[in-house]
């Protein structure tokens, strides 16, 4: 079995323009398509959302605010799934609702130090 | 009330003080000695009792009783009281003779204290579930081995395990440190509700037996609510879900001694004071921020007293076993989702789920699958049926599975 790190991107702008009952189906969506994950077994770390605010340290020290407003993938959260091979984490990935609101998930091994 | 009901009755509640007591005064070590004495305690009872009815004040009785019996005990075994007499130097500085505390305060104490240290963990949670049965529920080696389905040199070897590590691990009656409190009572929590399951789940087919030890399980859990130490939200999330499921023992077994599936069980024989119950409770443990899985399961509890069969409260399920299973995995969560997930959403969804959740050694799992496909394709419902039934082990479970089989049979021939 191997680890994957899904990381979820998407325009923030899209979150921020939903409507507080499409919100709530949203989430319903992801925790249809996480507890679906977890009953296979193969959730190994529930992860977290990250906020769309934040700095970014360059060079030299130089802090910028985050300039996620801008971008039209933004990091939004990462989970960290179990399954036999990269394959198997893709099609798990391509249940993800983020896929249905414009957003993409990167599916990445694991390498553990 | 009457000898043969009021012995049993105070056995229950009283056996576990003066063990508790005793175990505190004796030490863990000499466990067996305390245990001893609380017995012969009882049967002295039975015998004086029948002979010249109760006294006036039962319980001051076996107290009086336990105290004499444990100073008697020490006089008999020189070497046992100094061996002992360097545990209490707190008694022995003030007074030759060893005080028996049965005080209200001591007796509550000692409870939790044996509480926490049968559920040390470096004890195997099996062992720690026997010794519970055994040293605070008073139950038998007999008894035990009923409830665990097993013999009872299994029992016997398992205790006798146990009291050794407890030995060798020198494993104190006493508070865990407020640092390490959060951890000893999750293990505590854990055992309770395993207790509880097992009194619950098991495939024992003696309902009496099985109802005491969840009975049992309660009363531990209750006795961690009512002490400001131990009195957690997790603690109360846990009595909650016990209340809940506990309301439906009458209902989930006929008169026939046969299992009684949830959707075809008369709500009248819900135990509606019990609900009441498990919703204070449920309240209680709602403060805080901590979402242990007793919060999550005691919801899904709740819900399922609600016999309304709306889409709402299956949705309401499904999303608490979403959070449930994301949290901890396990077979029966992740089987209960997928049920959830045909309640709320619909049976071809649910079927696309349970097709991948790689359970098939598991009966429940193929009976799954099998009410999933009833009414969408009967032929393969039927296959599924079979395939639990040939699985199952318990007798309730197959009889069950057989009259699915029956009556698809019935329905399409």
């Amino acid at each position: 079995m191997k680890d994957f790190m899904f990381v979820f991107r998407n325009d923030p702008a899209v979150m921020a323009g939903m409507s507080p009952d499409t919100l709530q189906t949203s989430m319903q969506k992801w925790m249809d398509w996480i507890g679906g994950i977890a009953a296979q077994g193969k959730l190994v770390d529930r992860g977290s959302r990250l906020a769309n605010e934040g700095n970014v340290v360059r060079p030299a020290k130089i802090v910028t605010d985050g300039p996620y407003i801008e971008t039209k993938e933004s990091i939004g959260g990462f989970i960290m799934v179990r399954t036999e091979s990269l394959d198997e984490a893709t099609e798990i990935a391509k249940g993800c609702p983020i896929l249905s609101a414009g957003g993409n998930v990167e599916v990445r091994p694991i390498i553990r130090m | 009330m009457e000898n043969q009901e009021l012995i049993p009755h105070l056995f229950r509640t009283e056996y576990r003080k003066i063990t508790a007591v005793l175990g505190k005064t004796f030490g863990l070590e000499h466990i067996e000695i305390a245990q001893d004495i609380a017995s012969d305690t009882f049967l002295l009872a039975s015998e004086m009792w029948a002979m010249k009815g109760a006294p006036d004040n039962p319980v001051a009785w076996l107290y009086t009783v336990a105290r004499n019996k444990t100073l008697d005990y020490l006089r008999r075994d020189k070497l046992f009281k100094e061996k002992i007499s360097g545990q209490m130097v707190r008694n022995s500085e003030m007074d030759d003779e060893i005080t028996i505390d049965l005080s209200t305060q001591n007796i509550t104490d000692s409870q939790l204290q044996m509480m926490f240290a049968i559920c040390h963990p470096s004890l195997p949670v099996e062992s720690q579930i026997g010794l519970a049965l055994n040293v605070l529920c008073g139950f038998g080696i007999n008894e035990i081995a009923g409830a665990f389905l097993t013999n009872k040199e299994t029992i016997n070897k398992r205790l006798y395990r146990a009291r050794e590590k407890l030995r060798t691990e020198k494993v104190k009656m006493e508070f865990p440190a407020e640092t390490e409190i959060e951890s000893r009572l999750d293990a505590v929590l854990k055992t309770l509700y395993l207790l509880f399951n097992e009194g619950f789940y098991s495939a024992g087919k003696d309902v009496t037996l099985r109802k005491d030890v969840c009975i049992e399980a309660m009363w531990l859990t209750k006795m961690l609510t009512e002490n400001p130490g131990t009195n957690r939200p997790p603690a109360n999330a846990l009595l909650a879900l016990m209340c809940f499921h506990a309301s439906r023992f009458e209902a989930r077994t006929n008169p026939q001694g046969e299992t009684v599936l949830y959707q075809d069980q008369d709500d009248t024989l819900w135990d509606s004071a019990l609900i009441s119950r498990g919703e204070y409770y449920l309240n209680r443990a709602s403060c805080g921020r901590e979402l242990s899985r007793y919060h999550l399961e005691a919801a899904i509890g709740y819900w399922h007293t609600i016999k309304a069969d709306t889409a709402e409260k299956w949705e309401h399920i499904l999303q608490y076993y979403n959070q449930l299973l994301v949290l901890e995995y396990s077979p029966i969560a992740a089987l209960n989702r997928t049920y959830a997930l045909a309640k709320a959403r619909s049976k071809p969804e649910a079927i696309r789920e349970a097709e991948k959740l790689n359970l098939a050694d598991n009966h429940l799992y193929h009976s799954l699958l099998g009410e999933l496909y009833l009414g969408i394709d009967d032929g393969k419902a039927l296959n599924y049926f079979k395939s639990a039934l040939s699985l199952a082990r318990s007798r309730a479970d197959r009889q069950l599975l057989t009259e699915k089989i029956q009556r698809i049979g019935d329905h399409n021939g």
